[in-house]
């Protein structure tokens, strides 16, 4: 399976998973694919806040910029270091290692009407 | 089969931190005729630097060597067609150089007396009078140092009048087909940004124009001819829309090559735009500058136009300030004027006819590229072409070629490349410029490299894909410069270097 | 051609554009002229302004001498004729040029990374302006009076919808920014301090001091200058956290004003912050060194209306000029350059009363005790000398002062004239 089951997915081709009142926050391997090359990822401060629909980051390559919108809303309480200094990893582990942020779940239930893992596939396929 | 260019030998060079020793010298000072004096005595030690690290130290003739070896791994208009779209690289005349250079012009300092300035003034004038008339428009200002300064100072004209008017209203809209300095320009005189989206044949929409205008829209941002080279035949319409909910329009200038003597923007409804004198009047790019953005405006705008403006007392010119409506300034002095006399020495050398003339040759250019072409390419849009010609990679990148790859095989046929990927509204664009400076001859020899190419992709697409194949640099690794910014020699990198 | 196209004629290209949109005049310009007219309309134009006269203007532009090879350079069509560097394999002559450039800005003014060049000084404030606004998330901005006045002018029309309110610093006794003034008005809603140094009295600013107050309260220190000379021999600003400057004094003839070439330089954190182009190191296919325009997403024609400005094209070839004149100089050239510069105006302003008690460079206020500025030059150009900027122009409290520069160019006979002319009374 490419897209992990306990994920879920936006059309903006972010994904989420949420722990308790925890969500990780990244964007999916179509998305990476898509951008090729990651050059830079900026990302929000610790302690900021964000609303699902809103953009709170964007991911480069060389010749274009991607807004990143929040899947949920929440309080930031993470963000990670590591794409700072290696962009590629975004490239590499989209899904793992390159999660972008966690924050702190304003309202659990935005999480309803995003897309499961094979709605996503499927919504994938038939945009490209 | 490359006709048009040969390899040969380049001569390599370091960068002339690398090339320096110590106590080498490009440089002669006078005799000093006045007593040194002993720099921490009079500023203060905390004042003084130590030795500049670094700095480069070389002999004079080792200069000249190392630029001109520089200069050698370029391509430029003096040796061949330069189509970029949007970008009108024609022939930069070389009596525009050398009276720039005239003394008392290169020399004058700005804030000499008006009286001692009075053949620069009147060369302000005249430009200013012939742009205006060109334009069709009331009046003109040479201030803007570039086309996206020009921009800027329309914008901030046209927010001026909304103001004064009493509202400056919240949107400009702007096509999306348009260059990015017009949403960035909106942006920065304080409007939100509104794309409209360009109908099947490549123009503005007259009825998306025609819903999105509101009373809350300041006014429209459009290109004409717009960036696939196609005239906005509605553009009278399109004006009228703007006007009757109280907007204005700004026209992007980029390609007015493709209407000088042929229409003029105010008699078609235009309240305000700007022309890149670097574009189509001759003065030389530069490898990316300085440029020129003059802006022309319609009667309703001149009370907003940039202080300081010309003005004619009795026999002699003077500079105004008393402009109580002036947006103010845009920068320091009053323009490029070493630019404005260039563009003014092309406009007199052509006359009017000439100037059309050359408008009509541009179109001419464009028109047999696009007609010998289109038998290998897609057309972007069916509508009739003006001074460039839009095509799509679609055929192309069906063999898993884009039009990235097409301009980099072209450049191992000895020509730069057209314009890659814009408009963003064309699929894979190739966006092809030709002006009016090129003959029959260098133009067959663009086809049929053109067409060339096409074949190779058929045969042999990986020939294509991996071309540059004849230059002295190969593709080079833009993920890596952007991922890891080295932006200035250090020592370090030197040694580096040193060990491959 | 024609016929390849089914034309029959020129106008046939335009046929299908509406009657009513086509222009059916004649351009009321006149006939071509051949090169000889051309030549001699501008050689007579130029015989309408100053010519052949000593002159002591500065006030943002000097008379520098202009090595010869600096034309040589930059008169090649390879470098005059090429378009910005887009395509890195058949634009490294342009690309290394850049780099080269954007090295010896850091070099020179103490920075980490600088860009590949600004249309001018003064547009280059508001653009330092916006990216402290980006970089601190704040939006005021304080600007020195002693910053040039056209520049702050500048400033104004730049920010004026950009919700970036601008206020002024007042001049201390000593021609020197006031700190206390500074202290009153700084707070933490202030994005950036503006300063020049050397002033636009030519007066050296204390920056690492005014840095300290700035950077406290979590401002940015943004530096200008406008004579670059200076900073072959002054201790350039690094404390600051923007640099930003005009360098029309390396080989950049002053033109009546433009076409010049602006810097703007900062600190490497800050470098996705800087607008305009960058050139950037990296390698070809074969693994050698190359350089390519980079960090291009910052830029309008990506980014669009989020860019960090709308400026597109740079000053290449005027970054060029400055470029071959600071290899030709160097690094014992430089220094002697700014040493005799110096020289020459400590020479003349010993002669002449000062208006200010503070260290200085090439530039100067002297007061003219009494009689008009305009008295004073009106006599020195019957003999053929350009005398200072009348102060009064920008600085109503300074109606009786005048602002005068003295460059290597500068000849100790007419630098005695003008003293003379201050002397009578």
């Amino acid at each position: 399976m490419k897209y992990p089951e306990n994920f879920k997915y936006t059309k903006e081709h972010e994904w989420v998973q949420v722990e308790g009142d925890e969500a990780t926050i990244g964007i999916t391997d179509h998305a990476q694919h898509e951008l090729g090359d990651i050059v830079f990822v900026d990302l929000p401060k610790v302690g900021s806040k964000t609303t699902k629909g809103h953009t709170f980051g964007s991911v480069e390559s060389v010749k274009a910029v991607s807004d990143i919108y929040a899947p949920v809303s929440g309080e930031i309480i993470s963000v990670n270091d590591l794409l700072s200094k290696s962009p590629e990893k975004l490239n590499e582990d989209p899904h793992g290692a390159a999660w972008l942020i966690k924050l702190r779940l304003a309202s659990p239930d935005e999480t309803r009407d995003l897309l499961n893992a094979a709605e996503y596939e499927k919504y994938v396929g038939a945009e490209s | 089969m490359i006709k048009k260019v040969s390899q040969h030998i380049v001569q390599e060079e370091p960068l002339v931190f690398e090339l320096s020793s110590p106590g080498k010298r490009g440089y002669q000072l006078p005799e000093l005729d006045v007593p040194a004096v002993d720099a921490n005595a009079v500023l203060g030690s905390e004042n003084v630097r130590g030795e500049i690290s670094d700095f480069p130290e070389i002999s004079e003739f080792e200069v000249v060597r190392h630029f001109t070896r520089l200069s050698t791994w370029n391509y430029a208009i003096d040796l061949g067609l330069y189509p970029l779209g949007s970008c009108t690289m024609k022939y930069n005349p070389r009596v525009n150089e050398l009276v720039a250079r005239t003394e008392g012009l290169a020399w004058a300092h700005p804030y000499q007396p008006d009286s001692l300035s009075q053949g620069c003034m009147e060369i302000v004038a005249a430009l200013e009078r012939a742009l205006a008339e060109i334009t069709g428009m009331d009046a003109v200002t040479l201030q803007p140092a570039a086309g996206a300064h020009g921009e800027f100072t329309g914008i901030l004209m046209m927010r001026a009048l909304l103001e004064k008017r009493g509202r400056a209203r919240k949107k400009v809209l702007v096509p999306d087909s348009a260059h990015g300095t017009n949403p960035a320009t909106a942006s920065m005189v304080g409007y939100a940004v509104e794309n409209i989206k360009s109908n099947e044949r490549g123009m503005v929409d007259v009825e998306v124009l025609n819903r999105v205008m509101t009373e809350d829209v300041a006014g429209l941002m459009i290109t004409n001819p717009n960036t696939v080279g196609v005239f906005e035949e509605n553009i009278r319409k399109i004006c009228g829309i703007i006007h009757d909910k109280g907007g204005l329009v700004y026209m992007d200038g980029a390609n007015m090559n493709a209407l000088v003597g042929i229409a003029r923007p105010g008699e078609f409804g235009v309240d305000v735009m700007h022309l890149n004198l670097h574009k189509t009047f001759s003065t030389p790019h530069g490898g990316g500058g300085p440029g020129s953005g003059a802006v022309a405006v319609a009667k309703v705008l001149t009370p907003f136009l940039p202080s300081p403006r010309l003005k004619r007392d009795g026999e002699a010119w003077r500079w105004n300030y008393d402009l109580p409506d002036s947006i103010g300034r845009v920068r320091a002095y009053y323009g490029n004027f070493g630019v404005l006399v260039r563009a003014l020495a092309y406009i007199m050398a052509h006359g009017g006819n000439g100037l059309r003339q050359a408008t009509l040759d541009a179109l001419l250019n464009a028109n047999y590229l696009r007609v010998l072409l289109e038998p290998y390419y897609e057309i972007a849009y069916k509508a009739p072409s003006m001074h460039e010609a839009v095509f799509s990679d679609d055929r192309q990148a069906k063999k898993g070629v884009r039009t990235g790859d097409i301009a980099k095989r072209l450049i191992d046929y000895g020509f730069h490349p057209y314009t890659v990927s814009f408009p963003l509204i064309v699929r894979g664009a190739l966006m092809i410029e030709p002006t009016e400076t090129e003959s029959k001859r260098e133009l067959d020899l663009f086809i049929d490299a053109m067409i060339s190419i096409a074949k190779e992709i058929e045969q042999n697409p990986e020939l294509v894909l991996t071309a540059p194949h004849s230059t002295r640099t190969k593709r080079v690794d833009e993920v890596t410069a952007a991922r890891k910014p080295v932006v200035r020699w250090t020592p370090k990198s030197n040694a580096s270097q040193a060990a491959d | 051609m024609l016929a390849a196209i089914g034309a029959r004629s020129e106008e046939d290209l335009i046929a299908y554009l509406p009657a009513e949109i086509r222009f059916q005049q004649r351009l009321n310009i006149e006939d071509g002229k051949s090169e000889y007219e051309i030549v001699d309309y501008f050689k007579q134009r130029a015989a309408e302004n100053a010519l052949g006269s000593a002159s002591f203007l500065g006030a943002g532009v000097y008379n520098h001498y202009r090595p010869v090879v600096v034309d040589t350079v930059v008169s090649r069509g390879e470098f005059l004729t090429s378009y910005t560097p887009y395509q890195a394999e058949i634009s490294q002559g342009t690309l290394a040029s850049i780099f080269e450039f954007q090295t010896m800005v850091c070099q020179l003014t103490g920075m980490e990374v600088a860009n590949a060049s600004m249309y001018d000084g003064s547009s280059a404030v508001p653009e330092s302006a916006m990216m402290a606004v980006r970089v601190t998330r704040r939006d005021k901005i304080l600007v020195a009076r002693t910053v040039h006045p056209e520049y702050r002018e500048v400033l104004k029309t730049y920010t004026q919808h950009q919700g970036i309110p601008i206020d002024e610093l007042a001049y201390g006794k000593d021609g020197r920014l006031d700190p206390d003034d500074l202290k009153k008005k700084l707070d933490d809603t202030i994005a950036a301090v503006i300063l020049q140094t050397p002033n636009f009295f030519g007066i050296l600013e204390q920056i690492p001091e005014i840095a300290r107050i700035v950077q406290n309260k979590g401002a940015l220190l943004v530096v200008v200058f406008t004579e670059a000379v200076a900073l072959g021999l002054i201790e350039p600003p690094r404390d600051a956290d923007i640099v930003v400057g005009e360098l029309q004094s390396f080989a950049i003839s002053p033109s009546y004003g433009g076409p010049y070439a602006g810097i703007i330089a900062t600190r490497e954190k800050y470098i996705r912050q800087i607008p305009g182009r960058l050139v950037g190191e990296t390698t070809d296919a074969q693994g050698r060194r190359a350089f390519c325009l980079t960090l291009a997403t910052r830029e309008q024609h990506i980014r669009r209306e989020k860019a960090t400005s709308n400026i597109c094209t740079n000053q290449a070839l005027l970054a060029l000029m400055a470029t071959v004149f600071m290899t030709l100089y160097g690094k014992q050239g430089l220094r002697e350059l700014a040493e005799q510069n110096l020289a020459k105006a400590h020479y003349l302003a010993g002669k002449l009363p000062l208006r200010f008690d503070a260290p200085f460079f090439n530039e100067f206020v002297a007061a003219t005790n009494g009689r008009s500025p305009e008295a004073i030059n009106a006599g020195l150009l019957e003999k053929k000398i350009i005398g200072g900027l009348d102060l009064g122009r920008f600085y109503p409290e300074l109606r009786n002062c005048m602002l005068l520069c003295a460059t290597e160019m500068s000849k100790r006979q007419d630098m005695d004239t003008v003293a003379a002319a201050f002397g009578k009374q």
